[in-house]
């Protein structure tokens, strides 16, 4: 049996910023966009998952940094196959980099206490850094494999994994305890279960339970039911190493940038139109 | 001391491009900053590389030579550059945005407790000023990247913490010998100092490298495939074109996401960085970490059916319409006027 922990975050879903998430000055409304699993998280908590299929014994945490909010990716990863959750949730993690964030999820990990194995996704869409995985395994003093596509073995204290690379790939071998990374090529995440979505569809944590005395009865009695809440104090972090006062990193300025728009000639689908411009791109050496 | 430091990346015995488009940067950040160019070199067999990086205007180069340490893994050229920067004290440390760099740059920024940004499209040097504090500061490098939330790009400065770290895709920068003849001091690290037996525990049972199958960089003509070429079967409209005017195919990230083209093909901000002699796009709306990737191309042609598209205000021709009306003719338009066959080229039909 293994224990598992897997890292991970909900994200502004970047990929359908749709016409109506726009706001008229050219930025974002960020409210006005989906809240979703972090992709690569869903691979990272297969690859757990598979582990858990051949080993059922082991036992996966599910770990997320964030808003109240994000318990929903936890309740998800529950639906799907994990054990259980834990929010880390603080006034005090505000405008966190990635390494203030990753202090903050080491000392959590630290609190969940013993493992075997953590997995990450590679990075998270609204940032694409891949920076946390690799700088919690350092603050957590293991070694990291990061990019896998795929857990070729895992026996006793040895894993065997496949990485992907920019180009090619490479198979590793490393001894537990390690952190590894999970590639968007790795296996897609099994859907959710129906069972385990009757099971835990009324998991909360304390946050979500505060004005709801019937739940917070209902999961008293029912522990599974609670998904544990912990803040910066819990897990024994420095607060001179969170949030904003704890980020090396300075956001110096935002700038909106406007194009300087080109004089640009606009054409039609028309047939004269376009055999137009195939003849200007020819005389003009563009193509050809 | 206080000097840049460019990380270099080898692969079959030679230094990465990625690795001399950031030595040609650091180079001009030194100057203004007026200290010292480094490049620290880990790998196998090494003898002539310190004379290879030094055409790029490098004064110091270190060489951590030892069969062990290639190919990379991350333990080890890790304690190496955290060992060798603690005593050389660089304010700036670059490195690639590679497999390896954003394996190996969090992990040291980690270890020394420096700030880390990531695929920058631009560095420079300028001053910063912490209101708050009360603090002024002189000389820091500007980190210079979009942000998620719409045309914004934000410049991120590490005021207190050193080194300042940042990692760029390759492309970005330009890469160019400043003269054959400059000369680098030739520093041989002694790897025993830094490393131990546990810095080895992962190791590599199988490694392939592929050469990659496309070629955006050397491309003059470059057609780029957005989330409006609606599927991967459409994209072979693109490959058409291609084949018949010999140009290479492009994609956005909507489009790698939605699995209608490989990650290889990805422009922009996270992807690959062009400068081609024509820009074709296609169903691509234009948002700044697109843009970030071939803002320098020559020219730039917008197939689009929103009028409206940002891209457009980039483009020297709109065409406004349905791609899958409008590529078949162009293919059409393009083989009646042309006197001389072209060579076969590009995509994946080439
Ligand atoms: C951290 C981060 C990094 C990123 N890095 C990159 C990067 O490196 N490269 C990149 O490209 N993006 C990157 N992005 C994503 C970027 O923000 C945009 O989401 C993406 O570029 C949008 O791709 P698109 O233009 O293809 O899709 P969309 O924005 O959905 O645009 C589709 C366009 O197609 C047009 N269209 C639809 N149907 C048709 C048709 N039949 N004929 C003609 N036109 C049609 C539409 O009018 C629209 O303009 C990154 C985002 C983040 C947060």
């Amino acid at each position: 049996m293994y224990k598992i922990i897997v890292l991970v975050k909900q994200v502004p879903d970047t990929r359908n910023v749709g016409k109506d998430a726009m706001k008229a000055d050219g930025t974002v409304n960020r409210a006005a966009l989906p809240a979703i699993f972090n992709p690569e998280d869903l691979n990272a908590l297969e690859l757990a998952l598979e582990v858990k299929d051949k080993y059922p014994d082991t036992h996966i945490t599910l770990l997320t940094m964030g808003p109240v909010r994000a318990a929903e990716i936890l309740r998800e990863g529950l639906y799907r196959g994990a054990d259980a959750g834990v929010l880390l949730t603080d006034k005090a993690f505000a405008g966190s980099d990635t390494l203030a964030t990753s202090y903050a999820l080491s000392r959590a990990v630290r609190k969940i206490g013993e493992f075997d194995l953590i997995f990450a996704g590679r990075q998270a869409i609204d940032g694409d850094t891949a920076q946390v995985g690799p700088q919690v395994a350092d603050k957590l003093g293991i070694p990291q494999i990061t990019y896998a596509e795929d857990v070729i073995s895992l026996k006793d204290k040895t894993v065997q994994i496949k990485r992907r690379l920019e180009r090619g790939f490479e198979v590793v071998e490393g001894q537990l305890p390690l952190l590894i990374t999970a590639h968007s090529t790795a296996p897609d995440c099994r859907p959710r279960n129906a069972k385990r979505l009757m099971k835990y569809k009324r998991a909360t944590t304390l946050s979500e339970r505060h004005n709801v005395s019937d739940d917070y009865l209902s999961a008293n009695q029912k522990p599974y039911l609670s998904i544990t809440e912990w803040c910066a104090k819990d897990v024994d972090s420095d607060l001179a190493q969170l949030g904003l006062g704890g980020s090396p990193t300075k956001v110096r300025q935002v700038e909106n940038i406007v194009f300087q728009a080109k004089e640009s000639k606009v054409l039609t689908t028309d047939d004269g139109d376009i055999e137009w411009l195939m003849q200007e791109l020819i005389t003009n050496h563009t193509i050809g | 001391m206080n000097n840049v430091c460019v990380y270099c990346e080898i692969e079959e015995g030679k230094i990465q491009d990625v690795s001399y488009e950031l030595l040609t940067k650091g180079r001009s950040l030194a100057n203004q900053l007026n200290v010292k160019l480094e490049a620290l070199i880990i790998g196998d067999s090494l003898a002539g590389m310190g004379k290879e990086v030094s055409k790029y205007g490098v004064d110091i180069v270190y060489l951590a030579d030892d069969k062990r340490l290639y190919p990379f893994t991350t333990l080890p050229h890790t304690a190496i550059a955290v060992g060798l920067f603690k005593e050389t004290q660089p304010q700036i440390v670059l490195m690639g945005a590679t497999s390896i760099g954003r394996d190996l740059g969090p992990r040291i920024s980690s270890s020394l407790t420096s700030g880390l940004t990531a695929d920058c499209t631009d560095l420079q040097i300028g001053e910063y000023e912490d209101k708050k504090a009360g603090k002024k500061y002189e000389n820091l490098l500007y980190q210079i990247r979009p942000a998620f939330g719409g045309n914004i790009v934000a410049t991120i400065v590490n005021p207190d913490n050193r080194p300042q770290m940042a990692t760029v895709r390759e492309g970005v920068m330009k890469k160019e010998i400043l003269t054959e003849s400059h000369k680098a001091e030739v520093v041989n690290i002694d790897v025993n100092k830094y490393l131990n037996d546990a810095d080895f525990a992962v190791k590599i049972i199988e490694r392939q490298i592929e050469q990659s199958k496309v070629n955006l960089k050397g491309s003059s003509i470059i057609i780029a495939g957005g989330y409006g070429v609606g599927s991967k079967e459409n994209f072979n409209l693109l490959y058409d074109l291609a084949h018949a005017i010999g140009a290479e195919v492009g994609a956005s990230r909507a489009a790698v996401d939605a699995g209608f083209a490989d990650k290889e093909r990805q422009i922009g901000q996270t992807g690959i960085t062009v400068r081609p002699k024509l820009y074709i796009a296609c169903g691509i709306s234009g948002q700044i970490q697109h843009i970030a990737g071939m803002q320098e191309s020559a020219m730039v042609i917008s197939i689009n059916n929103d009028p409206n598209a940002p891209i457009n205000k980039l483009a020297d021709y709109v065409i406004q319409g349905n791609l899958e009306n409008i590529i078949p003719k162009m293919i059409k338009y393009y083989r009646k006027n042309i006197i001389a066959p072209c060579p076969l080229r590009g995509g994946p039909r080439g």
